[in-house]
């Protein structure tokens, strides 16, 4: 039992000759016995034979009481099952090419599953223990921040937690040399390095002083990537200066390499501590100290054995006690724990479903793959079944027969999976190739470990069952005389095992149906999504981001620069008006969120009314093409000596006013009053599948605020906009950095990433299972008209044309189509739903997409049944009725 | 693992803890080979019970894996080497149970075939 295995096997050599010694001895021995009793040496030999038995048998029979047999055996039916696979390389390799689309297809969603959702993060240690943290607050749909107060109080009061990890999305000006371009990275709390188990590459993370004092900490990390790219891996980089938003930064760390940090979708520059808040928050004012601001998303690294429930019990139990201790600040507001794969602040929340989506599809994919090579290996089977019958009338076991069969399955599903996993490999980086570009760093690579191998073994497992179950129950039950006899004959697979393959032909069609009904509803919606209007002007409105840092300039300086540029750039040619605002529709920043209150409006007990809002200079709305239906745009006497003011939209106007004109009226945001002065047209505000929600706007001179945008409106292309812009900004200031000019569409577009990956994910996946179903239905109406040959010649000698046979044939494979797709459409009915939340404005049962499907489906059907009948129409029928 | 079907191993099942108890029985005196083990039960039962040699070997091999009964290999003067089983302590130690439960076996047996006699007996 100790010994090991390799031993075991040699061991299985020696005990193997040591049986067949002493079965021989005894055969010697009874021969002797006979010879005594006065037999001739033949008559004795034939005599202890045929006393002993099968020798054979009685060996195996034994062989089997030594146990942990299977080892043999399968090296046995491995030999065997790769010696009949070389036999047939063309079966072997289409089964394998089927299998290996399959299973890879597999393989590589499982990569991007465990890369971009369930370890999201490399070489961050226990990321099983880490869940996201948001803020919730009662009566608000979506998902709020936390204040640095109310998370450093989370941390302190938490018994079940091992670290808070506050973490703050931040864009950045990256000076190097006279150079500035535009760097993303985070504003973490100082403990972000060391709770994430990571080793710096060069330095030290941050140290917990560093959480406090107003700016007083001007330190930061960097990415190995940026140390690598952008200071060439300078080994004396710790002590240099970087300068970020124009403040002097002192670089003390260089994380590891491979550590791109916590946020799924791109990669990281730098990171500094929340001491450094208010350099790098467009929001503007200084929030560590501020219980009302809520800006932080973050994780929890959970104790070990503590569940997220137990956790969220804890946190929310706390956040009630806060509640009470601060109940002007804190009324309605809560946490909420996610798990990473569902984070809803950074690419996992949106790429989640559609990669659940995606595993169904390739899921699909693969049965249709093993329908397929269970059909071909049913081919094979038929005329594998004399080669079946001699083995068994050898002596072979039936199980062991079985056994072998699926032995073969298992080569060609481990062949494929080999192949699957260098498919996942290959394709592991695809991901981002499918998704629009944006300017910054993506990152959403497969990740291919154990767990990922482990799965795919699983399925080759899972599939080799599949389609190799019922050959080898058919092969196993092969009737030794019965088979032997009709040898002659040639008789393939009766009745019983075309019924077996036309089912699995119907389920392929199905399957393929339901894709391809899939990928039909996808694309409209994408279509439907690409005509329509957010509300604004897509086509004649350019957009970019500047970073005018509240360090790095004074207030008043500050704003006369955004003065003097606005009138620079309204005044360059073919611009018909320019704005700024903090943030923009469809961008990556965030909006501002408030707590609201409205003159009249009851808002119900224990919720607090709150609204996202935008900070935007006069003209916004001119340039952005949002119409006003009542009331004034922003003028540039807004200003911070004059009152306070808003512009609301109108599902506020319906919600807090019940339809009324709310000009004139008083809107408290924050507990400050302003005075709604115009109302906005609804547009959609973060992407086409949000619900119509309350938003307002405030002038951005009226509210702290650093801009970050700047809208033109122009009918020149981006390119040419950005040159000028270029020229302008450094005529300001030489420092200054300026970031790519987009198009307004492509913000918009680049919110469609999941549809766009959907739709390519299901129309690629759909063309491949529409490939195996053609190929299936062609294997089993050709393997029909070779089994049918008597039967046809018979026709043809009674006076059928080769139309009618024709019609026959293709009219069967038309059935069987058409017995998949109805299948298919019942399963299509029930499942379409969960491509719920991709659809725009299309029915999850559009009748179009199902009708346009069927035709795909049957003219696919056509073609692979013509070939196969036309063969048919060739049938000699006196060679097909004497044979 | 599936259940084999093969004849043979149907008889095993059948036999397989009388069978047992007869090797080790006939163990109990001698070593003996494969053949010369045969011989003797067939002999010593009066030429009625033949022991299949698909269910000899297996069995002998299986007690042989429980170290009940352990082998060595014995050259013979003029003929070929033979595999002499012999009975270990474990196995004179299972005899006495195998046998008592053969007697309450052989008891419930002619119990139920000769009901009378059965009571009487009790």
């Amino acid at each position: 039992m100790s010994r090991p295995f390799w031993k075991r096997g040699w061991q299985r050599g020696r005990r193997n000759r040591e049986l067949d010694e002493e079965i021989q001895a005894h055969l010697e021995l009874a021969e002797r016995d006979a010879l005594d009793s006065g037999r001739t040496r033949t008559d004795a030999r034939t005599a202890a034979r045929r006393e002993f038995g099968n020798r054979n048998l009685v060996e195996e029979a034994t062989r089997d009481s030594w146990g942990r047999r299977w080892l043999s055996d399968l090296v046995q039916d491995l030999r065997i099952g790769a010696r009949m696979l070389r036999r047939s390389p063309g079966f072997a390799s289409l089964a394998v090419l089927c299998l290996t689309l399959g299973i890879g297809a597999n393989a590589a969603v499982f990569s991007w599953i465990e890369g971009v959702l369930f370890r999201p993060f490399p070489l961050v240690a226990h990321q099983e223990r880490l869940v996201a943290v948001v803020g919730t607050a009662r009566g608000l749909a979506g998902f709020n921040e936390v204040s640095w107060p109310d998370f450093q109080d989370l941390e302190k009061r938490a018994t079940l937690a091992d670290a808070f990890i506050a973490e703050k999305i931040t864009g950045a000006a990256l000076s190097i040399g006279d150079r500035a371009e535009k760097g993303v990275g985070s504003v973490v709390s100082a403990n972000y390095f060391d709770a994430l188990g990571l080793h710096m590459a060069l330095g030290r993370g941050f140290e917990s002083s560093e959480n406090v004092g107003r700016n007083a900490h001007p330190v930061t990390v960097i990415s190995y990537q940026f140390w690598q790219e952008r200071y060439h891996g300078d080994p004396s980089i710790i002590g240099k200066t970087q300068m970020l938003n124009r403040v002097p930064h002192i670089i003390v760390g260089v994380a590891p390499q491979g550590f791109y940090g916590t946020f799924v979708g791109y990669s990281w520059q730098f990171w500094v501590p929340v001491s450094m808040q208010e350099t790098f928050d467009y929001g503007g004012s200084y929030k560590l100290e501020d219980r009302g601001a809520r800006w932080i998303e973050g994780f929890v690294l959970m104790k070990p054995g503590v569940t997220r429930q137990q956790m969220q019990q804890e946190l929310s139990a706390i956040a009630a006690r806060l509640e009470t201790e601060y109940p002007d600040l804190n009324r309605g507001c809560g946490v909420r724990l996610f798990p990473l794969w569902e984070t809803p602040f950074n690419g996992a929340g949106t790429l989640g479903p559609t990669l659940g989506i995606a595993l169904s599809v390739v899921v699909f994919v693969l049965l249709i793959a093993c329908a397929n090579v269970g059909n071909l290996l049913l081919v094979r089977s038929s005329t594998r079944r004399h080669e079946m019958t001699v083995r068994l009338a050898l002596g072979a076991g039936r199980a062991r027969l079985f056994k072998q069969v699926l032995t073969e399955g298992l080569i060609l599903s481990g062949l494929a999976a080999a192949g699957g996993l260098l498919v996942a490999y290959w394709s592991r980086n695809l991901l981002v190739r499918l998704l629009p570009p944006r300017g910054i760093p993506y990152r959403l690579a497969g990740e291919l470990d154990w767990r990922v191998f482990a799965v795919t073994a699983g399925v080759c497992l899972v599939s080799t069952l599949l389609f190799a179950l019922v050959p080898a129950m058919q092969s196993s039950k092969a009737d030794i005389s019965g088979a032997l006899r009709s040898e002659s004959s040639g008789v393939v697979g009766g009745g019983r095992k075309a019924w077996i393959r036309s089912t699995l032909v119907v389920v392929q069609v199905s399957l393929s149906f339901l894709l391809l009904v899939g990928a039909g509803l996808v694309l409209q919606s994408l279509q439907r999504l690409r005509s329509a209007s957010p509300g604004f002007s897509t086509d004649r409105v350019v957009i970019t981001q500047l970073t005018f840092s509240k360090a790095g300039y004074d207030a008043a300086r500050a704003r006369t620069l955004e003065d003097e540029l606005l009138a620079r750039v309204q005044a360059l040619p073919g611009v018909e008006s320019a704005s700024f605002s903090r943030s923009a529709p469809f961008s990556l920043l965030s909006y501002s969120s408030a707590a609201i209150a409205v003159d009249g409006y009851q808002a119900p007990r224990d919720q607090q009314p709150s609204a996202d809002y935008l900070e935007v200079s006069p003209a916004y709305f001119s340039t952005m093409g949002i119409p006003l239906v009542s009331g004034r745009d922003f003028s540039r006497s807004d200003d911070e000596n004059a009152p306070p003011v808003a512009i609301v939209n109108e599902t506020m106007v319906q919600q807090y006013w019940r339809g009324a004109d709310p000009v004139g009226q008083r809107l408290q945001v924050n507990g400050k009053w302003m005075q709604v002065v115009g109302v906005a047209r609804l547009s959609k505000y973060r992407n086409f599948m949000e619900t119509p929600q309350p938003f307002f706007y405030v002038p951005l001179r009226q509210n702290l605020g650093m801009l970050a945008c700047l809208e033109v409106r122009t009918l020149q292309p981006p390119q040419a906009i950005s040159a000028l812009l270029l020229r302008e900004v450094r005529a300001l200031d030489h420092d200054l950095p300026v970031y790519e000019a987009i198009r307004m569409r492509e913000q918009v577009d680049r919110s469609m990433a999941a549809p766009q990956v959907a739709v390519t994910l299901l129309s690629v996946f759909g063309s491949l299972a529409l490939l195996l179903a053609a190929v299936g239905l062609y294997a089993v109406m050709s393997c029909a008209v070779s089994q049918g040959t008597r039967e046809l010649g018979l026709r043809m000698a009674l006076g059928a044309g080769a139309s009618d046979l024709l019609r026959l044939v293709v009219s069967q494979g038309l059935a069987l189509t058409a017995g998949g797709v109805l299948l298919g459409a019942a399963a299509a009915f029930g499942l379409t739903r969960l491509l719920g939340y991709l659809l725009y404005q299309v029915s999850p049962r559009d009748p179009f997409a199902f009708a346009a499907s069927s035709a795909i489906m049957a003219v696919v059907a056509l073609t692979a049944s013509i070939l196969p009948a036309w063969r048919a129409t060739r049938i000699d029928p006196v060679r097909a009725l004497q044979s | 693992m599936p259940p084999r079907k093969s004849p043979y191993q149907d008889r095993i099942q059948i036999l397989q803890g009388t069978l047992d108890m007869l090797i080790l029985q006939t163990l109990q005196w001698a070593p003996r080979h494969g053949y010369a083990l045969s011989k003797a039960i067939r002999t010593n039962s009066g030429e009625i019970i033949r022991v299949d040699t698909g269910s000899l070997y297996p069995a002998l091999h299986r007690l042989e894996r429980k170290r009940w009964i352990a082998a060595e290999w014995k050259s013979s003067d003029q003929g070929p080497r033979l595999r002499v089983y012999r009975l270990t302590k474990v196995g004179r130690r299972q005899l006495l149970p195998q046998r008592s439960r053969w007697a309450r076996l052989t008891a419930a047996i002619a119990g139920i075939l000769d009901p009378a006699n059965a009571r009487s007996a009790s």
